[in-house]
């Protein structure tokens, strides 16, 4: 467990070294001259003058050699800190707690639809390997996966939003918002891991334990919680984490999509206005938000089979 | 090789090749018969029925849809295909590279494989199409960035107890060259497997290319592409429903046809 943990703080360390040294290169290479942004930024376009510039050079340091500024910069990430927005003006980490909140409140909701969605499906159809159900959902399950997120969430607009009119397009704060963009995300991941918690269904019926429990008498529905729901959860967890790439990008483009105020929304925005230090807080909590879920689903993994040592 | 890759194949497999065969055609054989100007405009002919000229309809600024769609497959195939080549190559390289060496080159190959690893892929290629806006370029460089990683890791994986086996040990005791070698032991194993890792990453090539061209990062208007298509042709879905479902059931056939030819389950 410890060297499961190790692992993956270096991993966060890593993606902050990462991000950091991207945004550095992106900070250096904005057109035109940094501390002219920076100042229009602050103060508006049209009331920047050299003497306004030169006090945020002044100010920041922008005139001190890149590797000073790059040290500095890493002292900064130590903190945490990224500064202030330069079009709000806001701090970053500031802005960016109202947007996390949305941003986990919509992967909450998705990932309990899909839980409720594809396992318990999967499941049923590897209880039956070659029925109906199982071939239906094979071919659902194909279908989706080759659809990218903002196409499926399209599709739920066009039908749900715009045609039967039953839910909003776009908008936050009410229940009934969060539903369609945390369906997008819900269907995508639930195609995946219907197809996995088919599998290991099969294998685990097709073990010698499972038919010794069948011979000692136990009934189906017996043998399925006690013998098998739990031998089920294991490759589910662990494949999970590997959908958590999903749900992280899948955050970007559907936020975008639905005009979700979180933090994908917020990094394309940012991209768009080129606004740095927002761009590096954004991407660096992403991203530390990623270790994160792995990191849970490891402690998941370890207390569903104590067995396995190795993440 | 050739007849044994067709012969190991699946229903599914030769479906996927024979779809992703149909898409090529269509792409860059049609245009070829029938060339077209995606660009060009005819403002009065917006969004109106397929004639003789555009078999597909017209869209929003009265371009053609088929010249659109043609070019954009184009784009998307040919990007996902650089992309994946040229993540493949160092990608097997350095996984052989790990391999052969072990110790300090190892470790340190498989930290920067780890670092990759650690980030989610399309914040990746954000951040560097953020660093050279609306260049295709970045969006080449990012796509690989984010693949050669899966190709590190099989090929390092595949050739570690190979390199150990008698064979090869018997050939490295000839002094036999590392290149004989690769052809000759390692190659033969990793082909198949190589050949599903590279039909998934054209698949999240090609889906990583149409999101950021939809949330207006990757390429600009007015160059075809679908994500983009989609974007400038979801305020006409009432008038013209077909012109939006269009590029959506494009992005939904190639990636199928690659998920399919690629085979093999993966998560």
């Amino acid at each position: 467990m410890i060297r499961i943990l190790g692992y993956r703080l270096l991993q966060a360390g890593m993606v902050a070294l990462l991000v950091g040294s991207l945004t550095f290169v992106l900070m250096r290479s904005l057109p035109g001259d940094i501390a002219w942004r920076i100042a229009a930024g602050r103060y508006g376009y049209d009331r920047v003058d050299a003497s306004a510039a030169s006090a945020v050079q002044q100010e920041l340091g922008l005139d001190r050699p890149a590797w000073q500024a790059l040290a500095d910069w890493f002292i900064q990430l130590l903190h945490v800190n990224p500064g202030n927005s330069l079009v709000s003006g806001a701090p970053v980490m500031e802005e960016i707690n109202h947007q996390l909140g949305q941003t986990l409140l919509l992967a909450a909701v998705a990932l309990l639809l899909s839980l409720l969605l594809g396992p318990p499906l999967g499941i049923l159809a590897g209880l039956a390997p070659g029925g109906k159900l199982d071939r239906l959902l094979l071919a659902i399950s194909t279908s989706l996966r080759a659809l990218p997120h903002f196409v499926l969430g399209l599709i739920l607009v066009l039908i749900f939003a715009l045609g039967l009119g039953w839910l909003p397009a776009a908008g936050y704060g009410e229940v009934q918002h969060v539903l369609l963009p945390a369906l997008t995300l819900a269907l995508g991941l639930a195609a995946v891991s219907s197809r996995v918690a088919r599998n290991a269904m099969r294998q685990v019926t097709d073990s010698a334990w499972y038919q010794f429990g069948r011979t000692k008498g136990l009934t189906e529905s017996q043998l399925f919680w006690q013998h098998g729901l739990r031998n089920v959860s294991v490759p589910l967890v662990t494949y999970l984490s590997v959908q958590f790439i999903y749900l992280i990008e899948g955050v970007i483009v559907v936020e975008t999509l639905f005009a979700w105020p979180g933090i994908g929304h917020a990094l394309v925005h940012a991209i768009f206005a080129r606004d740095v230090p927002m761009i590096q807080g954004t991407a660096l909590i992403m991203g530390l938000m990623f270790v994160l879920l792995n990191t849970l689903s490891d402690g998941l993994c370890y207390w569903l089979d104590p067995r396995r040592k190795n993440p | 090789m050739m007849m044994n890759i067709v012969r190991r194949s699946s229903l599914a497999q030769r479906a996927g090749a024979g779809l992703l065969l149909l898409l090529v055609v269509f792409a860059f054989v049609l245009p070829l018969l029938w060339p077209q100007d995606p660009l060009r405009q005819k403002l009065m002919l917006a969004l109106q029925w397929p004639d003789l000229s555009a078999p597909f309809g017209y869209d929003h600024l009265g371009r053609s849809l088929f010249a659109r769609l043609t070019a954009a497959i184009r784009l998307s195939l040919g990007l996902a295909l650089i992309s994946v080549l040229s993540a493949m190559i160092p990608g097997i390289l350095l996984g052989v590279l790990a391999a052969w060496r072990g110790g300090a080159v190892d470790r340190g190959v498989s930290l920067l494989a780890d670092t990759f690893l650690a980030l989610p892929g399309l914040l990746l290629v954000l951040l560097l199409t953020a660093l050279v806006p609306d260049s295709a370029l970045m969006l080449y460089i990012g796509i690989s960035l984010l693949l050669w990683v899966e190709y590190f890791r099989i090929s390092r994986a595949i050739a570690r107890p190979l390199l150990l086996s008698p064979a090869v040990q018997a050939s490295r005791l000839l002094g036999l060259s590392p290149w004989l070698i690769f052809r000759r032991h390692l190659w033969p194993e990793m082909a198949p497997v190589v050949l599903t890792v590279a039909a998934f990453g054209a698949a999240s090539a090609i889906m990583a290319i149409a999101a950021l061209g939809f949330v207006s990062v990757g390429v600009r208007p007015p160059t075809p592409e679908l994500g983009l298509m989609m974007t400038e042709l979801l305020p006409y879905y009432e008038e013209a429903p077909y012109a939006l479902l269009q590029p959506v059931m494009v992005v939904f056939l190639l990636v199928l046809s690659l998920l399919l030819l690629a085979g093999r389950e993966k998560a």
